[in-house]
């Protein structure tokens, strides 16, 4: 001790300093051991994972195809009309207003307002507008005009023309092509007016309200040749093109069965939409609106809630199920299905309605071995998903993908037992924007994923899916090579076959087929 | 008044317990840091989205950012990795002990133990206010106010006592 002390006076180093400064060393190398550990093991469960499967994943946005600028119409500038004018860059200079007001307050609005300013230009112009209702129509004159987007008092360009009846608009010369977003009992006869004149459609879904004009539709599309889409905007979703490709690669084995579900829980979920104050027999053209529907008195009810008739509307089936439906027909390639099973009611809405709003269907593909389960009801939210079932993994879907192991697994039998992959966990996610998918092995990772969590990790500013599909549409149109949209009337034909299947299959209380030689429901 | 810390005298037992508290943060900081190094897919994104209390919004317009999330993970893993190690080796620890005071204190102000707020990464027990990063905080003050490298760590070796670095 002596000694030590006159070595640290002295500045020289003693032996037991040298012991004292470096006993932490062993320390370091067993925290680098614990890290190499764990490093191999996360590696050996990425590459057992990950080596044999190659998703695909369409990254960014494609590049507009350079034409003239395109003349659109619109037919139907309510709620879904206006929409998918937003969707194309136009909207009423007050709804600017309004985002602006929110954004001083609220980063979500302060970020869809730029979000919506920075949407590219798709280089149309909004020519023309159709509405049956007044105000309807002067709020598509309002944001068709609004091509730079402004608020109220900002500059304006040239306003469209409003026609009265869908049959001017669409003898316009002005009008090149046409974005309909009517009741469904109006989608085919404004289609087929527009294809007959050789101008191109944009058509809300439902393709169709009666299953005899769905043939029509078809045949005229196929023999003008004119370019149609229907708005399925879930043909953009990225996620479904991931599922589809992590399927073709077998990561969740023989499917069975799917379930795809509705859950709303709320007034306007359930289309019981605010009546406008200034609507009247005189505002609105009754006699058009009802159309090829049978005849009823004027009704402000059944003008603005249409949805809930089936004189105007396709119910459950026709309007949501839909969506379920084009998701997997786009990643399964499902087809029409070969029956139909459909039970329900109206059990919540007693206001009048005659479209149930609770629905149950199973749609049956013996050719693919397996069964499409909808279930739908308007008053509760709770969402059951979209689920793929397979033997050895389920798929998980909405914007975002996950693939769970399922534990009696053939083909993750080994890496079960080995402990790399663990039941009901999953082990593939898949979020829009993130340019991988990924294995997941973190404990965090599960967590997050499993709950769907990473929804919010979205690279950069959000696109529309709805302005993505119309963008498609353009981009068909500006080729000009007879290049047809992803939802295109073949596949059109699918979903509305589909959904009047399920429909009569409600209304009749039986159990309808459909006949593949003879294209017809039975 | 360095030199009144370090000529503190303290009985084994002392710096037998202030030596072990330093080595098991560094060691925990080193880990965290190593496992998040070599992963190369690890960002704190999802963690920062998970953010609650009055300083929400500023974690969130980090994970929303791609360049200041790679800065901020890049800092944060190296940062655990590097305190980690001069904890260890009892190098530098007055600096780390504060790197390490500032990092646990983002940790802390992201996911604040305050009541009413939820988060969805899961708790691992109940807390108010005090939970265990703000308990390693104030341990790593302790280990700022009572420095023991220059009594076990690479500091004994290199006799400049009078550092405020040491």
């Amino acid at each position: 001790m002596a000694q030590e002390n006159k070595d640290n006076k002295s500045g020289k180093i003693s032996r037991r300093d040298i012991i004292a400064g470096l006993a932490a060393l062993p320390i370091v190398g067993v925290i680098g051991y614990g890290l190499l550990k764990n490093k191999s093991e996360a590696d050996k469960r990425n590459s057992s994972l990950l080596s044999d499967i190659k998703p695909e994943i369409q990254g960014g946005i494609p590049p507009l195809i350079e034409g003239k600028t395109l003349r659109i119409g619109i037919v139907g500038t309510g709620g879904r009309g206006g929409y998918l004018m937003k969707a194309m860059g136009f909207v009423h200079p007050d709804r600017i207003d309004e985002y602006t007001e929110n954004a001083k307050t609220d980063k979500f609005w302060e970020q869809h307002l730029a979000d919506f300013r920075a949407q590219e230009n798709l280089n149309i112009k909004i020519t023309a507008i159709c509405d049956v209702f007044d105000k309807n129509a002067e709020r598509g004159i309002a944001a068709g005009a609004n091509v730079h987007r402004n608020g109220t008092g900002g500059k304006m360009d040239d306003s469209p023309k409003r026609y009265t009846t869908y049959n001017e608009l669409i003898a316009s010369p002005d009008v090149d092509a046409v974005v309909i977003a009517t009741p469904d009992h109006w989608h085919v006869p404004i289609a087929l007016e527009a294809a007959r004149k050789g101008k191109h459609v944009y058509c809300e879904k439902p393709l169709s309200w009666s299953i005899a004009e769905t043939y029509e539709i078809r045949n005229v599309v196929k023999e003008t040749g004119i370019v149609f889409q229907l708005g399925h905007q879930g043909r953009q979703t990225e996620s479904y093109n991931v599922a589809k490709s992590l399927i073709k690669q077998d990561v969740i084995g023989k499917i069975s069965l799917i379930e795809v579900c509705t859950n709303r829980n709320d007034p306007n979920g359930a289309w019981v939409y605010d009546i406008a104050p200034e609507a009247n027999e005189q505002t609105i053209d009754w006699k058009q609106f009802i159309g090829q529907a049978p005849w009823h008195d004027f009704s402000l009810e059944r003008f603005f809630r249409w949805r809930c008739w089936w004189d105007y509307s396709t119910g459950l089936s026709g309007d949501l199920f839909t969506h379920e439906f084009d998701a997997l027909n786009q990643i399964l390639d499902l087809g029409i299905p070969h029956s139909a099973m459909a039970s329900g009611g109206i059990y919540f809405f007693k206001d009048g309605r005659t479209v149930p709003d609770v629905l149950n269907m199973a749609m049956e593909y013996p050719d693919r071995d397996l069964t499409l389960l909808y279930s739908a009801t308007l008053a509760s939210e709770k969402n059951r998903g979209k689920v793929i079932m397979g033997h050895d993994a389920y798929l998980e879907l909405s914007d975002t993908l996950i693939v769970n192991v399922d534990p009696r697994s053939t083909r993750y039998k080994e890496k079960l037992e080995q402990g790399i992959v663990e039941p009901f966990k999953p082990i593939f996610s898949y979020v829009p924007g993130q340019g991988a998918v990924d294995a997941i092995t973190s404990p965090t990772e599960k967590y997050f994923a499993g709950r769907g969590l990473l929804y919010t990790y979205r690279d950069g500013k959000a696109v529309d899916t709805t302005h993505l599909h119309l963008r498609e549409w353009i981009n068909c149109i500006n080729a000009g090579n007879g290049a047809q949209p992803s939802c295109n009337i073949d596949q059109a034909f699918q979903e509305a076959m589909a959904a009047h299947m399920g429909t009569i299959s409600y209304k009749e209380g039986r159990r309808t087929y459909w006949d593949k030689e003879k294209e017809v429901i039975v | 008044m360095y030199a009144n810390y370090i000529t503190m005298k303290h009985t084994n037992l002392q710096s037998f317990a202030l030596v072990l508290l330093r080595i098991t943060i560094g060691w925990h900081f080193l880990y965290e840091g190593g496992v998040k190094i070599l992963n190369p897919h690890w960002t704190a994104k999802s963690y920062l989205l998970d953010s609650g209390g009055f300083m929400k919004d500023f974690f969130v317009s980090i994970a929303e950012n791609q360049t200041l999330l790679s800065v901020s993970d890049a800092a944060n893993a190296w940062g655990l990795a590097l305190i980690g190690l001069s904890l260890i080796l009892g190098l530098f620890t007055r600096i780390s002990g504060i790197a390490g005071i500032v990092l646990l204190l983002l940790y802390y102000l992201s996911h604040p133990a305050f009541p009413g707020i939820e988060y969805l990464f899961p708790s691992d027990g109940s807390y108010f206010i005090v939970n265990k990063t703000l308990v390693e905080l104030f341990a790593l003050l302790v280990i700022f106010a009572f420095p023991t490298s220059h009594i076990f760590g690479l500091q004994r070796l290199l006799k400049s006592k009078k550092s405020f670095l040491s």
